[in-house]
């Protein structure tokens, strides 16, 4: 990289900063000690500053504090969830073992489930997506009503993770709530950039992490109703109501609280620049690639898409192509999810849209966030056009080889 | 205040911080990120597993960050017993901790058999036990180098070639051993063991697990594939550069500390009445004494020392605030009563001679206090 040339990060839903607030609660938590199980004076005042946090985590996200239970991040609060549930409902009546979900999860939800059923023999049904990325309920309400008793817990993300479609949780709620299903949502993307109220929203566990909303990695939630028990993934010490042991990471809870705080008392304001962002964004990509297709759905607002991601498709590309030069111009996107990254396959949520294979590996996503201006949505406009230009030739000559190859043999 | 619970938890090295700083700030990326951003975050967090291997003498794949501990503890156990597809049985010590005994109750829940070995007075598993214990379908065994309560290291060498000579895995915990004891896996000849970052100077969040490559292990945690596949979920760049960090500095020999505590253990013995100390006398960690006072009430002791400035605990600060005797200590062979009346003194290389004579001072006079309310009392 160009050490003289500032970084332009459009990548927030990768990862994104830590908001200032919250780098400085952590660096001054982490110069205390203290085990917050520990009966002593430094033990209670780290329990004292856990406790603290989890109300203020709850009251951000519309919970009460008892259902509020740390743990390392998003990916293991979706295992805790899914497994937990499904072997807890299991062991109560052998014949619940379907899992309901969707086509679209993270690989967080996917590869457990995939996992469950796998090793431990679980049926998995998978809801069918529209063009848009969302959900189609009435499928999911077919899929719940064949057989209610044995399905064991329905999972439906918030917000999509690469086209940031917002799912109809409230619909997916209704169906199972009907049938005393628990429903779990991973709204891990949702909770920087939308609104939550978990008490509101009738689901009976949401998976929410700190490193996506201005806080640090290694610290997420499973907010998750009393009454439900899902089996632990991790024994020990008995921390957090018995559903997940271990010692709790004092200055990693209180700075995921502060950064909860922040952006969420932010929100409204913030989202709404990032929404004028964003259309700068894709007028500019539009301007410079007129036969560019922004995927997903195009309405803004809270029931339709995140305000903070853009995923285009340029016919004719190869997005691992752009994404180098784009990356060679300090210019940092992705094709996805971080999470599939080194795995060149083509994207499992656009399969699902209906999206073929070249359209589905001829895309990119740009993810805006708190640090994001219009500097770096113009210095992306400005670059883009060379680095399309380029990659469409490098398409071109690679398929004219390919098909000299093909050809000669 | 002078703090000497660091069994429990140790504070965080400033030299730790320091290293940790860029990763909290500008250098934010995911490691999975295939941009400048994400590639130096990951190649902070290769060097980091390069720096831990070279302390365990392992292989850079065999080295996975995990959130701590405890999920290190849970992903061997299960991990490997889920993984051996004849495997049916389990053996552990009594003296585990929570994380190693709580995964084997777990896994006895479903349909695994569970041994627990016994241990003597000291706190030793005995080989012959071991030796006697293992079966053709024993999929693991899992003992800790160290004890969290008591000091007592076990002769894990040993106890690992036993189940290394019938092809058996062998997991140790080495949560408290780690930062004073030799973590060479060869020499230790374990396929797995744990370690915890906060216990060594670096913060709490994260751990490591070495799992040889040659073991099949299950996952605990699926999803986007990081670590190998091993242990899904965005990576904590912050924390495995801070434990990396902190193993480095924790090194060098331990003899300044093992005296100290030999002195402090000393005068404990004759200055105040009736204290015994707990554990084995020479295999223990350095930074580790233990003792029971029996006809004393642990509890009003701790509060004493506190006032007095004295930080310390009664046993695992995971079991604190239970009324459960500690199973370290009845299986030790110490009945309820006397078990209820530990305090444990946990120290680092930091901490002075000074400091544990203040200690020694304030258990002195607290006796002084207790016995001649006894005497008043008429009991």
């Amino acid at each position: 990289m160009n050490d003289s040339r500032p970084t332009v990060y459009l990548d927030h839903a990768a990862t994104t900063p830590m908001v200032p607030e919250a780098i400085a609660v952590m660096t001054e938590e982490l110069a205390r000690t203290g085990n917050a199980s520990s009966l002593h004076g430094s033990g209670r005042a780290a329990r004292r500053t856990v406790e603290e946090a989890r109300e203020l985590i709850a009251e951000k996200l519309g919970a009460r504090p008892s259902e509020v239970v740390f743990c390392s991040g998003g990916t293991e609060a979706n295992n805790l969830a899914i497994k937990g549930l499904y072997w807890s409902r299991l062991a109560q009546d052998p014949a619940c073992n379907r899992i309901v979900f969707s086509a679209v999860e993270h690989h967080a939800l996917l590869d457990p489930v995939t996992w469950l059923a796998i090793h431990e023999g679980a049926r998995i049904d998978t809801t069918p997506v529209g063009r848009e990325g969302r959900i189609v309920v009435d499928a999911l309400r077919e899929a719940v009503e064949s057989d209610p008793a044995s399905v064991a817990a329905v999972t439906t993300m918030w917000a999509n993770n690469e086209l940031g479609t917002v799912q109809p949780v409230a619909d997916v709620v209704a169906i199972a709530r009907e049938h005393g299903i628990p429903v779990h949502s991973d709204a891990v993307q949702a909770a920087g950039y939308l609104p939550l109220d978990f008490g509101a929203s009738g689901l009976d566990a949401m998976t929410v992490t700190a490193h996506k909303l201005g806080g640090p990695v290694g610290i997420g939630a499973l907010v998750i109703g009393r009454e439900l028990q899902p089996t632990p993934l991790l024994h020990g010490g008995g921390q957090e109501r018995d559903l997940r042991s271990g010692t709790i990471g004092v200055p990693l809870i209180a700075a995921f609280a502060k950064a909860l705080e922040v952006t969420v008392d932010r929100q409204a304001e913030m989202s709404a620049r990032i929404e004028a962002l964003r259309a700068r964004m894709v007028d500019g990509i539009r301007r410079v690639v007129p036969d560019a297709i922004v995927n997903g759905d195009p309405e803004p607002g809270p029931q339709h898409r995140l305000p903070n991601i853009a995923h285009v498709t340029f016919p004719g590309c190869e997005g691992d192509a752009m994404l180098m030069l784009l990356d060679a111009q300090g210019i940092e996107c992705s094709t996805g999810s971080a999470c599939d990254a080194g795995v060149p396959q083509p994207s499992h949520v656009l399969l699902a849209m209906g999206y073929d294979d070249v359209a589905a590996r001829g895309s990119l996503r740009f993810s805006l966030g708190h640090t994001s201006t219009e500097a770096d949505v113009d210095a992306l406009i400005a670059a883009l056009s060379g680095v399309h230009e380029r990659a469409l030739s490098a398409a071109q000559v690679r398929s004219t080889f390919d098909g000299t190859v093909r050809s000669a043999s | 205040m002078i703090y000497l619970d660091e069994a429990a938890t140790t504070p965080l090295k400033r030299d730790v911080l320091a290293a940790m700083g860029p990763y909290l700030g500008p250098e934010f990326g995911n490691p999975s990120s295939h941009h400048e951003v994400g590639e130096a975050a990951l190649r902070a967090l290769d060097q980091a597993r390069a720096d831990v291997a070279a302390r365990l003498g392992a292989r850079t794949g065999e080295i996975t960050f995990t959130s701590g501990g405890t999920e290190s503890d849970n992903a061997a156990v299960k991990g490997i017993a889920l993984a051996q597809p004849g495997g049916r049985h389990v053996v552990i010590s009594a003296i585990e901790h929570p994380a190693v005994l709580e995964s084997a109750a777990f896994l006895g829940r479903t349909g695994f058999e569970v041994t627990t070995l016994g241990v003597d007075h000291d706190g030793l598993v005995s080989p012959d036990d071991l030796a006697a214990a293992l079966r053709d379908d024993t999929t693991l065994v899992s003992i800790q180098l160290a004890n969290n309560e008591v000091g007592t290291v076990q002769p894990v060498a040993e106890l690992a070639a036993l189940a290394g000579a019938r092809g058996i895995p062998f997991h140790t915990d080495a949560v408290q051993a780690a930062g004073w004891l030799d973590l060479g896996v060869s020499r230790l000849g374990v396929q797995a063991l744990s370690i915890s970052g906060h216990k060594i100077g670096a913060p709490k969040g994260v751990g490591v697990l070495y799992v040889q490559r040659r073991t099949p292990i299950e996952p605990l945690i699926h999803g986007g594939g990081q670590e190998s596949g091993r242990r899904s979920g965005t990576e904590n760049v912050a924390g495995a550069v801070g434990l990396a960090a902190a193993l480095q500095m924790a090194s060098g020999p331990a003899d300044e500390v093992i005296a100290r505590r030999d002195a402090f253990i000393a005068r404990v013995e004759s200055e105040v009445p009736g204290a015994v100390l707990t554990g084995h006398r020479t295999h223990r960690l350095p930074g580790s004494a233990s003792f029971v006072f029996p006809g004393t009430s642990g509890e009003s002791i701790l509060l004493d020392l506190e006032r007095r400035g004295i930080v310390s605990s009664s046993g695992s600060a995971c079991a604190a605030g239970s009324d459960e005797p500690s199973h370290v200590l009845t299986a030790l062979g110490y009945d309820r009563e006397v078990a209820q009346t530990a305090v444990r003194f946990t120290f680092g290389r930091s901490t002075t001679e000074a400091d544990l004579a203040q200690a020694a001072d304030a258990l002195v006079a607290i006796a002084g206090n207790v016995s001649s309310a006894t005497t008043l009392n008429g009991r």
